[in-house]
């Protein structure tokens, strides 16, 4: 039953706000606030209480080969904890961020139906049911993002629908070929029917699901979407689109799908190490030369991508840790530092870099909380990116792939670059720029200065106590391979 | 084989299209047609020779029905379409408005 929750808080909020707050948005945001507060406290206790074990709902009391399960392992509340973190934050910096923009109840609404279609994509175990709520979940990001009503934003949203609909389609082709080769659709089934179908159908299911998931995790020949969607929309929306959303249709359903469904073929590893690894350099390098500071993160969201990549594409459970651990983290600094930036596209009125000045005066909440997140992106001990990172090229280094762990050393070195100019150009400029005379919102501040901390207190997961207890279950989850399929059917 | 062939050629028409036209409006035929191309085929997938409507009657053997299963996966694919396609065209109307045309090269607002 709390695994049906995660699905009907958020949209039941969605539908009550539609029926109830259409007068004004302060009851429209109450709702929202309200819900995804319920949905992080479950996703809370769902951490604390489950402790490695494996939940199965069978909606409507069918089966599994008949109907459709809801799963929720370690890694499953491991990523509902960090969606609804991110979507709380974003809430709460769009209470203040919104009244400038026009508030307005069908940006909640639309808001609670990405989170809906979000926590459904982690808590289903059905393949066709996944693609249902990937699409929930897309169709509301396509609308978000075109939400401000200007031209470039339509043209940012049309590119995002077009690239979404061809990578559906590549998916729907893949759940095809699965359905007609197993004859089932539920994940834990077609794990343990996928060992024996032949070699060449193997490949083919596994090269279309990497096309179609690839698209959605915007991995590099795949990217070109990302930059243009993430930066046209509003603020709290690319905190969303950058932090949690590209990690949970794109990574993972890629870890799900490649690992406990496929069973970590070699071949798609190596393919993860090679796509990591081009994400990496490629996006970072097309970050340094950008003066918009919305598009330079989007850029940077596709190289910190190839980082999780290779965590995954190395296969070793050390590499896993990485992974996962940096997905955590980038979803921190990522989204405070879009925050950062729409705080001072509203104090400002502008997103160029060159323009920017003063802000250390101006917004001195904005400019310190940056410093943290740039300094965390960048990979600065003592703060938790440092640390995702050194696991990560420590695990290239034990797997005898030296070679990946240090190009992932000169990504970062760029990446140190790039944020140094953001605060040389941008945050720390001494520039006399003409404030508009908005102030920044308590809420807006608060939700900056709560990741800012927790960006600091996460490097604490590292430490051997705590990463016992938080960590570890979501690895041996993941590095358990096809054994999900064990523990779904409980056998 | 014959079938999925047409199948595979009418998705590729879809993508041909998808990257080879300028208007906007084509653009978004062509999207329809590759999800149809899709559509069809998962059809396909669940159709056997000679095979009946799948209602269970007295008398009428189940070894000789068609897979429904696909049926309801291809209705629930085709209204998660619908809702794209009419995302689509409201964007392009929209597009419309701001740029006084249909021209995918000369929407150009967003660039490096």
């Amino acid at each position: 039953m709390i695994l049906l929750s995660f699905l009907i808080i958020p949209l039941a909020a969605a539908f009550l706000i539609t029926l109830l707050a259409r007068r004004d948005g302060v009851g429209a945001a109450l709702i929202s606030l309200v819900a995804t507060a319920l949905s992080l406290g479950l996703s809370v206790h769902a951490v604390v209480g489950f402790r490695g074990e494996t939940l199965v709902y069978s909606m409507g009391a069918w089966r599994i080969p008949y109907g459709i399960p809801l799963v929720a392992d370690s890694f499953t509340v491991f990523m509902l904890l960090m969606v609804n973190l991110i979507a709380l934050a974003s809430l709460a910096f769009s209470w203040g961020y919104m009244r400038w923009l026009g508030s307005d109840w069908k940006y909640y609404a639309l808001f609670m139906i990405l989170l809906t279609g979000m926590n459904g994509v982690l808590i289903t175990g059905d393949l066709f049911n996944l693609f249902v709520f990937m699409e929930i979940a897309l169709l509301a990001g396509f609308a978000l993002v075109a939400y401000g009503g200007q031209a470039h934003e339509f043209e940012a949203s049309f590119k995002y629908a077009i690239m979404g609909s061809v990578s559906s389609s590549l998916i729907l082709i893949a759940i095809a070929v699965i359905y007609s080769s197993t004859s089932t659709l539920a994940l834990a089934k077609i794990a343990e029917a996928y060992p024996g179908l032949g070699p060449g159908l193997r490949i083919w299911v596994g090269v279309l699901l990497l096309a179609g998931f690839s698209l959605k995790a915007a991995v590099m020949p795949f990217h070109a979407w990302l930059p243009d969607a993430h930066s046209s929309a509003p603020a709290p929306i690319s905190a969303m689109l950058s932090g949690v959303l590209i990690k949970t249709l794109g990574i993972y359903v890629l870890i799900r799908l490649f690992y406990n469904v496929l069973g970590a073929p070699g071949v798609f590893l190596q393919v993860f190490l090679v796509l990591g690894t081009l994400s990496i350099l490629l996006g970072v390098v097309l970050a340094v030369g950008q003066w918009d500071f919305k598009r330079l993160l989007a850029y940077h969201s596709i190289s910190q991508i190839g980082y999780i990549l290779i965590g995954m594409g190395l296969g070793t459970t050390l590499g896993m840790v990485g992974a996962v651990f940096h997905a955590f983290n980038h979803a921190l600094f990522k989204s405070l530092l879009f925050f950062n930036a729409g705080a001072v596209e509203m104090g400002l009125g502008t997103r160029d870099l060159r323009k920017m000045g003063n802000i250390t005066r101006l917004m001195p909440v904005t400019a310190h909380s940056s410093m943290v997140a740039s300094l965390s992106i960048s990979g600065i001990p003592p703060f938790n990116g440092f640390f995702s990172k050194l696991i990560i090229i420590i695990a290239a280094i034990q797997a005898r792939q030296p070679v990946f762990g240090f190009l992932a050393v000169i990504g970062s070195l760029l990446t140190l670059a790039s944020f140094m100019k953001v605060q040389r150009y941008g945050f720390r400029s001494e520039k006399a720029a003409v404030p508009l005379g908005r102030r920044v919102g308590w809420s807006m501040n608060l939700a900056m200065i709560v990741l800012a901390v927790l960006c600091v207190l996460m490097s604490l997961l590292i430490v051997p106590g705590i990463r016992e207890w938080i960590l570890d279950p979501v690895v041996s989850a993941i590095m358990n391979k096809t054994g999900y399929a064990q523990l779904v059917l409980g056998r | 084989m014959t079938l999925y062939l047409l199948c595979f050629a009418l998705f590729l028409v879809g993508f041909y299209g998808l990257i080879t036209k300028r208007d906007i409006v084509k653009i978004i035929l062509a999207s329809g047609i590759m999800g149809y191309a899709v559509n069809l085929m998962i059809v396909l997938f669940g159709y056997r020779r000679q095979g009946i409507y799948p209602i269970l009657e007295k008398g009428k053997p189940v070894a000789s029905m068609v897979d429904p299963l696909p049926q309801a996966l291809v209705l629930t694919s085709i209204v998660i379409e619908l809702g794209t396609t009419a995302l689509l065209v409201a964007l392009a109307v929209c597009l419309f408005r701001k740029y006084r045309t249909y021209d995918i090269t000369k929407i150009r607002r967003l660039r490096g």
